[in-house]
Parts: C-alpha cells; sequence; structure tokens
C-alpha cells in the first residue's frame, strides 16, 4: 500500500471520525440543559434519577458504556441491536451529556440571585428569564470548561474501536499491521489529522470566547 | 388616588419575626422615605410589597385591587395571576442588578418590548429620551461594566421607570456606591420626586430624605416606630428609639 492510498484511507474515516464528533456535540449539548433541568426538578423520584445518571456516567468507563449500549439490547433482551455507528451516537450522546449537565450546573449557580430577581420585578416569566437572561450569561461563563471537553470528545471519537465502528483509528490500526503497509507511519499520520482537528476546534473555541467578552 | 396599601403585614423566616404587623399606605404623588437601623426589616418590607418575598399574614393592594388578602385562617391569600399588580411597579435595588450582557439601551428597552409587547422602535425611542434625562445618552450602546457606579445606578433606574409604573421603589440606591458618587444618583430621584412620581425609598441619606420626602417612616425591629413629616421625624422625633437612631447617624 502506498503512502497516498493510507492517506486517502484515513482521510475517509476522518470524515466518520468527524461525524462522530458533530453529532454528538448536537445531541448531547442541548441533552445536557433538559438532564440539568432534571437534576433540579421538584420531583424527587425523578432529581434521584438523574443524580444517579451522571454519577453512572462519570463514574464508569465510556468504552464499557459503548459495549454496553451495542451489546447489552440484543444479549440482555434478544432485540435487534443497533448499527454500530448509531450505537456510538447514543452512547457518547448520553455520555457528554451528562458532563455538559454539570457544567451547565456550575454555570447556572454561578449567576447572581439578583439577576432572577431584577427579571421577576420587571415581569419576565420563568422561560423568558431563562432564555433571555440567564442562558446567555451561563453560556459565557461555561465555555472554556465546555472547551475541555469539546477537545477530549476530540480524542474520544477513537474509542468507537471497540465496537469496531471504522473511524479514523480503526482503520488506522488495521492499516499499521497489515502487511504491506507503510506500517508505524500510519500511527502517526492519523496523530497529525487528530492533532489538526483540535488545533482548529480550540481556534473555533476561542474566537468563541473573545466574541463573548465584551462584558464580564 | 390611593397607590399602595399594605395591611397588617407580617413576615417571618424560619422563627425570626422580621415584619411585625405593618401598615403603609402611598397616595399618588407622594415620596414616602423609609429609615432604621441595619435589620430592622427595610429591605423585607420592600421585597415582599414588590412579591420577591411572600408575607405570612396581611394584604396588599395596588390602585385599589388587593393582590394579597387575609384568608379564612388569616393567612396571606396571593392572586393566582401577579402580572397586573407588578405592572404598577418598579423596584432599584442596592446592586443595580443590571443585565451584563446587554447595552445599556437593551437594559431598558428589554422588558417594554418582551413584557408589555410595546413596538421596539418606541420602546427605543422613549429610552432614548429616558437616557437623556438621566444624563447618560451617550452611554445607550456602552455595556454594564464599562460604566461608573452612579451611571450603573441612573442605568437601572432608567430601566425601572420604562415600563411606566405608578409607583417606584428604592432599596438604598446609593449604599454601593463610591460617597464621591452618590449625589449624581440622589439628583436624579430628587428630579423625579419633582416630577411627582409616587416613590418608597429607603435611605441613609438624612439630608436627602429631609429634602425630598413628603414622609418619613422609621422601622425599627420589625415595627413602624414612628412616621410623619421630615422635620418632625427627623429633626424632633416624638420617640427615644428615633433619637438614638439619629444620634447614632450624626456621629
Ligand atoms: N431570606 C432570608 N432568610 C433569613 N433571614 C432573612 C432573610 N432576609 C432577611 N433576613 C433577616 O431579616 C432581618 C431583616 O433584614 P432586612 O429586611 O434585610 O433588614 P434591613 O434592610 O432593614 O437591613 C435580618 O435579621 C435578616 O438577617
Ligand atoms: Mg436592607
Amino acid at each position: 500500500m502506498t503512502f497516498q492510498t493510507m492517506v486517502g484511507q484515513l482521510a475517509g474515516g476522518f470524515l466518520t471520525t468527524l461525524a462522530i464528533f458533530v453529532l454528538t456535540l448536537l445531541g448531547s449539548l442541548p441533552l445536557g440543559l433538559a438532564v440539568y433541568f432534571g437534576r433540579r426538578s421538584r420531583l424527587a423520584p425523578l432529581r434521584g434519577l438523574v443524580k444517579v445518571y451522571i454519577s453512572v456516567m462519570r463514574g464508569t468507563p465510556l468504552m464499557l458504556q459503548l459495549m454496553v449500549v451495542y451489546y447489552a439490547p440484543n444479549l440482555m433482551f434478544g432485540m435487534r441491536p443497533l448499527s454500530r455507528f448509531a450505537a456510538t451516537i447514543v452512547a457518547f450522546v448520553v455520555n457528554y451529556a451528562a458532563y455538559f449537565a454539570e457544567i451547565y450546573r456550575g454555570g447556572i449557580e454561578s449567576i447572581p440571585v439578583g439577576q432572577y430577581e431584577a427579571a421577576e420585578v420587571l415581569g419576565y416569566t420563568k422561560g423568558q428569564t431563562f432564555f433571555h437572561v440567564i442562558l446567555p450569561q451561563m453560556v459565557k461563563r461555561v465555555l472554556p470548561s465546555v472547551t475541555n471537553e469539546v477537545i477530549t470528545l476530540v480524542k474520544d471519537t477513537s474509542l468507537a474501536s471497540v465496537i469496531a465502528v471504522v473511524e479514523m483509528f480503526t482503520l488506522a490500526s488495521r492499516i499499521a499491521v497489515a502487511p504491506h503497509s507503510p506500517g508505524m507511519v500510519t500511527f502517526a499520520v492519523a496523530a497529525v489529522f487528530y492533532y489538526v482537528f483540535n488545533y482548529v476546534v480550540a481556534f473555533a473555541m476561542e474566537r468563541a470566547e473573545k466574541a463573548l467578552s465584551y462584558y464580564q | 388616588m390611593n397607590v399602595l396599601t399594605i395591611t397588617g403585614a407580617q413576615k417571618s423566616f424560619a422563627e425570626l419575626g422580621v415584619l411585625k404587623d405593618i401598615s403603609l399606605s402611598v397616595d399618588e404623588g407622594e415620596v414616602v422615605s423609609v429609615i432604621g437601623p441595619s435589620g430592622s426589616g427595610k429591605s423585607t418590607l420592600l421585597r415582599c410589597a414588590t412579591f420577591l418575598e411572600t408575607l405570612d399574614r396581611g394584604e396588599i393592594a395596588y390602585m385599589g385591587k388587593k393582590a394579597a388578602h387575609s384568608g379564612p385562617d388569616g393567612k396571606s391569600v396571593y392572586e393566582k395571576d401577579l402580572s397586573p399588580f407588578r405592572r404598577c411597579f418598579g423596584l432599584v435595588f442596592q446592586q443595580f442588578n443590571l443585565f451584563p450582557h446587554r447595552s445599556v439601551l437593551q437594559n431598558v428597552t428589554d422588558a417594554p418590548v418582551r413584557v408589555q409587547k410595546r413596538p421596539r422602535a418606541e420602546a427605543e425611542e422613549e429610552a432614548r429620551k429616558l437616557l437623556g434625562k438621566l444624563g447618560l445618552a451617550d452611554k445607550a450602546d456602552a455595556y454594564p461594566c464599562q460604566l461608573s457606579g452612579g451611571q450603573q445606578q441612573r442605568a437601572s433606574i432608567a430601566r425601572a421607570l420604562a415600563m411606566k409604573p405608578e409607583l417606584l421603589f428604592f432599596d438604598e440606591p446609593t449604599s454601593a456606591l463610591d460617597p464621591e458618587l452618590t449625589g449624581e444618583v440622589l439628583r436624579v430621584i430628587r428630579r423625579l420626586a419633582e416630577e411627582k412620581m409616587t416613590m418608597v425609598i429607603v435611605t441613609h441619606e438624612m439630608d436627602f430624605a429631609r429634602a425630598v420626602s413628603d414622609r418619613v417612616i422609621f422601622m425599627d425591629g420589625g415595627v413602624i416606630v414612628e412616621q410623619g413629616a421630615p422635620d418632625d421625624v427627623l429633626v424632633n422625633p416624638t420617640q427615644e428609639r428615633t433619637r438614638q437612631f439619629l444620634k447614632s447617624y450624626q456621629s
């Protein structure tokens, strides 16, 4: 296998990596908000359930969670398994939402109570207060922590290889050990892909932080 | 015309009685100052009047309509929808509580547009007029963090006035300000008094209270100890507690 073929195949795998990344964020960023609302629900059982969910997501390896989402429905209930890709997205979204929920909670709880009171006296509804007063300020406060998670996610996408999703890392490991391949150079190229991807992500997040730095 | 009537207000936090049978009535155009030592329940009174806290007992009426009445067991019962009553008043906080992510103009126009559903162009025109009146014409596009404390407080007064309240409450509007900045805020409030804005002002500025008020209320330990014309309460108080308090202020 030539160097060019190897790079071409990795680039193909990178599209899957990118898809996992984008779909996970699209799912988990909003789901994290819903989880946060569950965490502070008036219903004690829901609150307890959400707390357990968050602690399990954070206390067990994502790799194990991937295996459970992919294999458990079939092994335990005889259901038709999700596709490998779909199982990956489900596991990633559910895992990252737990982290984002905790980050949102920290951000929201750090907003002074005077903001709620000013909105209440002005006659804002609870929804208006949340979406127009609290949420925009929360976004600014959580952006640095969200950036950390997003950069971790870039690297975590490689965990999908554990259920044999053909993303970039899976391809790199297969190519590297195949006969007549560029060998270890494959991993070096994959590393460059991840690094550049992360560089772009970090740059974008920095721009976002700058855009919100117009106030303190 | 009677704007606000509070009757028999009682409020406790846990076991601590903070308001003990307070009654207060404010007429249109009247300026009432509330003075008293720290912890006497002044903020709690304003917070109950603005529904940030709920009374245990007692009644609150705005413009003759009851927002809270005494239920059969003597406890206060609130109307389900308090929004028509919220339209009656504005509250200026000690800590301003401007929205930091919005410009001064947006702070002033957001509630009129979002809550009162007024057309944006009209709200902006009025907001600019208000800002001009409060000496903030050139700060419309600034963000609160770019303003001095005095400017922030004037912006928060503009935000409250933009809702066209019948009554404006102030909770120690100058207590968070450096001494050299209190004057500009007090001047603005004074001007509102001259325009016959109905106001209830909690303040520690005795000279200001004397100059601007139609009536001064002295609170201590959750009760109104004494009230009357500014000169009567601030210069010739009849109660020993009032005298003690005023003396501690002179030194
Ligand atoms: N949310 C609260 N929970 C418990 N105690 C409170 C609360 N708010 C006020 N208090 C207590 O009520 C008393 C009166 O407070 P406040 O109304 O703020 O007095 P003032 O404004 O006259 O200084 C104080 O002893 C204060 O500690
Ligand atoms: Mg107070």
